[in-house]
């Protein structure tokens, strides 16, 4: 029997300690759609082939850290040196890791509370927590129950950021299993250009649970890139939420990579709530062992002539399980939207499971919208072909495998990331 | 070199290779003539070790060692090669990078250190020059998009970075036309020395214009009905297949 009682004590004690303002409302509401709705189950339609019970099989108290900055050394993206880097620690920030380089004038960086409670109060009670309109399970909810030290962040108006942003989630559970919960906002002003990276690690080898929620909303002319690199231990497993919302004319480009894990949910949301706003959701899931992922994607088309274009390729090997379930909403005032999607994967066992589901729902008569997924198998021919060359069969396999997700990873823009994805990959792909 | 013993193999339960013999011996040239669906290039893939191939009897003896006992990449480093007849596409992994690995896992076989860099681009542009083919294929996905005469081209180019000591060419010359029919043919001249053998598959007798073979066999319903030297071409080319396959098939009844 699952208990979850414990979180009543730890949400009555957050906002003893924080009675006042929006956010402490946001939780109070939260908290309430939490006990309303309990963990979803797999007769929760978004949730069918995705179990998260066993994640609260143990109860999670609220941990420190002792996170070191040797720690942290070894988990350093490439191109670490030209970059932002934001250290969140058991799903809190860290600024005595972190490290900024950007200027004040280009960026600011509050808590989410200070935001919330100064100069940026009417942006956030518009965008703050817009996500539970799209997600309303219990898992999402009891993010926004606990929503405490995050991080807001402004890109400022008409700056492009030199320097991009590399945010590491580490989760510290080398004494006791750690519950993560990091929250975070960025509001990318108009006419400025950011790129963010998201990584997440966990040290120890008691059970992480990283439930994060970002939300990023997009002025008119802004272009975002967000990578999101999952690579963490069969004991980690997380439900990580990026909502975006383009609510001026802009562009947004993200690539989703996961490699190893435990139980991994990605919600993955773009509204597309200006017109002629472009949007690119690509990801490469590359599973063995027992790694569950599962890509959900939506985009919701609420004005004329948007593009948006998804494409996700997954091979899923031994008992691994993916999923892939890509809705696409087009509303009636989206006109002349043109929605594209694919998926495909490669099963290479026959333990492993692949699910994938295309889901439309457009409500406009003038529109261009496509979906396609396809299962298969490695290519034997090439395979025969490479070996012919004295290529030996496993590494004639990995050459194939890479190969499959070049597309995925040739959109990964900047060469210091996609050269580290590279390295990940074929590591990750070598390692029977 | 090459000591092939009453072969016979299965492909999909329907046997193709009814008892095949045949002595190839390091310098040799020989050529492999036959009519459509008579098992030339099962046989080829027969030797490179296709999986989908069974053999069912018989024996093939490449340089003292048991052929059929080795995998496909081991026969490819024990220094047997096969030009494809249908070169496979394959997008996102590069032909230099590919290669370069080949050629290093053969070099890791026989014990040598890897190339480096720097020697491996000078051995590539001199091979380069020998099959010319240009550079901006070669940093493109292996095959992919390639031209029919390409793709062979690339073949013949693998070949001379892999310096095999037993070539098997499956009709390398189909699909290509006169001027690239002799920029392949003037590649494998090039790379033919007295340690090396030859095995040309092919179906038209035009090849051998260039290529000279020392011997030349007739492959019919899956035996080797006819063995003879070049002239036997010659002949198979004026009088057709008929003369040959008639003869068998009228000493068959």
């Amino acid at each position: 029997m699952i208990d979850l009682t414990y979180f009543k004590a730890q949400f009555e004690q957050l906002q003893q300690d924080d009675p006042e303002g929006s956010i402490a409302a946001i939780r109070k509401e939260s908290f309430d759609v939490f006990n309303k709705a309990g963990l979803p189950t797999f007769r929760t339609e978004e949730w069918k082939y995705t179990g998260v019970g066993s994640l609260f099989e143990q109860s999670y108290q609220p941990v420190g850290h002792t996170i070191s900055t040797e720690d942290l050394e070894v988990l350093r993206m490439s191109g670490h040196h030209k970059a932002n880097e934001l250290v969140f620690v058991n799903g809190r920030f860290d600024a005595k890791l972190s490290n900024i380089l950007s200027d004040h004038d280009e960026i600011t960086l509050l808590s989410l509370k200070d935001a919330a409670s100064g100069s940026y109060h009417s942006l956030l009670s518009k965008h703050l927590n817009k996500s539970s309109e799209y997600i309303k399970d219990g898992i999402h909810a009891l993010n926004g129950a606990f929503i405490d030290e995050g991080i807001f962040i402004h890109i400022h108006k008409g700056k492009s950021l030199q320097h991009p942003i590399y945010v590491y989630h580490l989760m510290d559970s080398r004494n006791q299993p750690v519950l993560a919960q990091p929250r975070n906002f960025i509001y990318v002003d108009e006419s400025s250009k950011l790129q963010l990276t998201e990584t997440y690690a966990t040290l120890g080898t008691a059970d992480s649970f990283c439930n994060e929620v970002l939300e990023i909303v997009v002025e008119q002319n802004a272009f975002v890139e967000y990578y999101k690199i999952q690579n963490d231990k069969a004991n980690a497993s997380q439900v990580s939420t990026t909502h975006i919302t383009q609510a001026g004319r802009s562009y947004v480009h993200t690539v989703t990579i996961t490699l190893n894990g435990g139980i991994v949910r990605n919600n993955l949301n773009a509204v597309l709530d200006a017109a002629g706003n472009e949007t690119h959701l690509y990801g490469a899931y590359l599973l063995k062992g027992k790694t569950h992922a599962d890509n959900h994607t939506l985009i919701d088309n609420r004005q004329p002539n948007c593009f948006s274009n998804q494409l996700y390729k997954g091979i899923a090997d031994d008992a691994s399980t993916a999923v892939f379930n890509g809705r696409i909403m087009v509303q009636p005032d989206a006109q002349k939207t043109n929605s594209f999607q694919s998926n495909k994967n490669i099963l290479l066992s026959d333990n492993a499971t692949i699910n994938t589901k295309p889901q439309l729902e457009i409500f406009a008569d003038d529109v261009k919208c496509s979906h396609g997924c396809t299962v298969g198998q490695l290519d034997k021919e090439a395979l025969f072909y490479l070996r012919a060359r004295g290529i030996p069969q496993d590494q004639a396999e990995v050459l194939l495998l890479q190969a499959y997700a070049a597309d995925i990873l040739a959109q990964i823009k900047p060469m210091a990331i996609r050269a580290y994805v590279e390295k990940l990959i074929y590591d990750h792909l070598s390692i029977v | 070199m090459l000591s092939i013993k009453n072969i016979h193999a299965n492909v999909e339960g329907k046997e193709i290779l009814k008892g095949i013999n045949l002595e190839i011996k390091a310098g040799e040239v020989h050529a492999i003539m036959g009519p459509n669906g008579s098992g030339k290039s099962t046989l080829a893939s027969v030797l490179a070790g296709r999986e989908e191939y069974e053999v069912t009897e018989g024996e093939v003896n490449f340089l003292n060692k048991d052929l059929l006992e080795l995998s496909p990449e081991d026969r490819a480093r024990e220094g047997l090669f096969l030009a494809f007849q249908y070169p496979v596409e394959i997008p996102g992994v590069s032909t230099t990078n590919f290669i370069k690995a080949a050629v290093n896992e053969k070099r890791k076989y026989q014990g040598l250190e890897p190339l480096d860099a720097v020697a491996f681009l000078k051995i590539m542009k001199e091979k380069m020059k020998l099959v010319e083919i240009d550079q901006s294929l070669l940093s493109r996905s292996i095959n992919e998009g390639f031209s029919g005469g390409e793709k062979k081209r690339n073949e013949i180019f693998q070949m001379a970075m892999l310096e095999p000591k037993l070539a098997i060419l499956d009709e390398t010359d189909s699909g290509l036309d006169i001027d690239a029919l002799r920029i392949v043919a003037n590649g494998i001249n090039k790379l033919h020395n007295p340690d090396r053998a030859v095995l040309v598959i092919t179906h038209y007798q035009r090849l051998l214009d260039y290529i000279q073979p020392d011997f030349v066999h007739v492959l019919y319903n899956g035996r080797i009905v006819k063995s003879g030297t070049k002239e036997l071409a010659l002949e198979l080319e004026q009088k057709g297949y008929d003369f040959i396959t008639d003869e068998v098939d009228l000493t068959a009844q």
